[in-house]
């Protein structure tokens, strides 16, 4: 990862997709999919279930190199870099690219080790109260949390445990956060406060947002891919991009019909 | 039917026979409560019947003697009945034992099922497990004709009975209970916490020891204490190969008695039933049982308290 600009340009890509298509075995799950993710914005994917959004986020980070049997072919590239070139060490990229999944997973720790756990093995040399306190306050936990930090992870609430979650993402300073349905499994005002913390994050960081909720996406993204499944002879769907632009535009004035019974609600 | 059964639809097609199915239901209960009541009275009866023997022993050996004597001579004519005796060598073997079965049965645990390519992993884990059915005689024949001579080459004072090498193959005949219920455990660690963990740039190793392990903690320390208990009750490998010889103390290469090989003795031998000595066999029994019972109370409360629930 050398070919950092240095440059703030608001449009550069952070991510790039260069005919991604991905296996898992045999079968083809995505094909050939371009598009470009910048920097400092908030992207969405979205699409019918079984499309190959989670797929598709997964070859930003590398973590379906944990899926035995997944193959990628084309390039995934972070600042011009291949992800998948030979000297790319994995454990690298996930350190730069995080991930939040759809399934709150804490770990079975204290709610202060969740997040200074990761941080500790990466090295993190500064005051670890502090780091654990402004992970979780930008998260919107501190306040819940502050009294009972030493209390397992998993006593949380699941939308507590999302957030907690995202804070121990946020709490190593990637550069890059893929969400993959962080909402899905909470209630409104879970999902407004990670709403909130997702426009305050985007300053600083570009994130990557898998959701099924148009709403969302509509209101957080700044761009907006949508995808879409065929069924091939042999009778598996294939995922790929039907159309990618400004979150205004595919809402408001999509290119193709696919897309606006989608946005519109009058898929199927 | 009773009065208040709801009326009948007469053009329902599903008429499930509930009557039968209750009687048999019924039948099921009482059978298996059946197989429940004699399992549990089978228990009160081996726990009363060792009751009674260790009241009738203590009625000749005060208990504070029992507790405190430092000897261990039931055949002398002024027989003492000091059971630290026995329990310094069930504790000496059990020890050697634990640290040989710990290490080996914790990493082949993490080996198999971290490492091992699934392929292998369906080899391994059966093999391991017919390994925990080897019959113990076998094992004691093994620590007696081969390991003791093997060690003696570099251990030349090493005794031809002796605790060193029983508790070598104790440890080598539980790893497999150790190995398999572990493994048991860290499988059963859910992937999405792994993920969690990669997704933060964390390598493999950080990963299993830094997040599955502790994730598996309250399996692998109850896999831990069943083989402690295990070890302790376990007779043929130091009846065979830890010797005869009632000695208190920690000496590893001398021949000593643990309470198990104890119990063997007497009631292999000509003990006479009613005297002193064949009584104290019951008193052992007893303390063997509330040891294994204290550690699987232990066990029970521990992953009680620690196991986390996750979905
Ligand atoms: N681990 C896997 N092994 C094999 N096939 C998989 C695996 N994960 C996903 N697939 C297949 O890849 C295709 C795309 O799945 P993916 O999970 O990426 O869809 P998605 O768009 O995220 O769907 P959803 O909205 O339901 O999360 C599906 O046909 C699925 O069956
Ligand atoms: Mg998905």
């Amino acid at each position: 990862m050398t070919s950092q600009s240095v440059s703030p340009v608001a449009t550069e890509a952070a991510l790039r997709a260069k005919n991604v298509s991905v296996y898992y075995g045999s079968a083809l799950a995505v094909r050939d999919v371009n598009l470009d993710i910048f920097k400092h914005e908030i992207t969405a994917f979205i699409g019918p279930s079984g499309c190959g959004k989670s797929t598709l986020l997964r070859c930003f980070n590398r973590t379906n190199d944990l899926i035995p049997g997944a193959r990628v072919e084309g390039k995934a590239m972070f600042h011009g870099t291949d992800l998948y070139a030979k000297d790319i060490d994995p454990v690298y990229v996930r350190r730069r690219i995080g991930m939040v999944f759809q399934k709150p997973n804490p770990f079975t720790k204290s709610i202060y080790e969740n997040i200074a756990f990761a941080a500790r093995i990466n090295g993190y040399k500064g005051d670890m109260d502090e780091l654990v306190e402004n992970s979780l306050r930008r998260a919107a936990l501190w306040d819940e949390v502050k009294d009972k930090l030493r209390q397992s992870g998993l006593s949380l609430s699941g939308g507590q445990q999302q957030r907690l979650c995202i804070a121990r993402t946020i709490a190593i300073e990637p550069e890059v956060i893929l969400m993959d349905e962080p909402c899905s499994a909470l209630d409104p005002i879970s999902t407004l406060q990670i709403e909130e913390l997702m426009k305050e994050l985007e300053s600083r960081y570009t994130i990557v947002i898998v959701t099924h909720n148009m709403q969302q996406a509509s209101r957080i993204s700044d761009k907006t891919a949508f995808f879409n499944a065929e069924a091939t002879e042999s009778g598996n769907k294939v995922g790929y991009l039907v159309e990618y632009g400004d979150t205004e535009q595919i809402f408001n004035d999509p290119r193709e019909q696919a897309t606006q019974d989608y946005v519109s609600g009058r898929f199927g | 039917m009773t009065t208040n059964s709801l009326p009948p639809d007469p053009n329902n097609l599903w008429r499930p026979n509930r009557g039968l199915n209750k009687r048999v239901e019924q039948a099921v209960i009482w059978l298996f409560g059946l197989f429940a009541l004699i399992s549990v009275a089978t228990t009160f009866g081996i726990v009363l019947s060792l009751l009674f023997e260790t009241v009738e022993f203590f009625k000749d050996v005060p208990l504070w003697n029992f507790l405190t004597d430092r000897q261990w001579t039931p055949l002398f004519s002024n027989p003492q009945f000091g059971i630290l005796v026995l329990l310094s060598a069930t504790f000496l073997t059990s020890l050697i034992a634990l640290l040989v079965a710990v290490p080996l049965g914790l990493l082949s645990a993490i080996y198999l099922s971290e490492y091992a390519s699934p392929k292998l992993r369906k080899w391994l884990k059966p093999a391991l497990e017919i390994l925990a059915g080897v019959p113990t005689v076998v094992y004691g024949y093994f620590a007696l004709l081969l390991v003791t001579p093997f060690l003696q080459v570099f251990l030349p004072q090493l005794g031809g009975f002796n605790a060193l090498s029983a508790g070598i193959v104790m440890g080598i005949a539980i790893t497999p209970l150790i190995a398999s219920l572990s493994e048991d455990a860290i499988y059963a660690v859910p992937g999405a916490l792994r993920d969690g963990s990669y997704a933060l740039g964390l390598t493999k190793r950080e990963t299993i020891f830094g997040v599955v392990l502790p994730a598996a903690l309250s399996g692998i320390v109850a896999s831990v204490i069943l083989a402690v208990s295990r070890a302790v009750g376990e007779t043929m490998i130091v009846a065979l190969a830890a010797g005869q010889n009632p000695r208190l103390g920690l000496n590893p290469f001398v021949p000593v008695m643990t309470m198990t090989a104890y119990i063997v003795q007497v009631s292999l031998g000509d003990t006479p039933a009613g005297s002193i000595a064949f009584k104290s066999i019951f008193a052992v029994g007893m303390t063997l049982f509330l040891l294994t019972l204290v550690f699987n109370i232990i066990s029970f409360w521990f992953v009680r308290k620690f196991r986390e629930t996750y979905e």
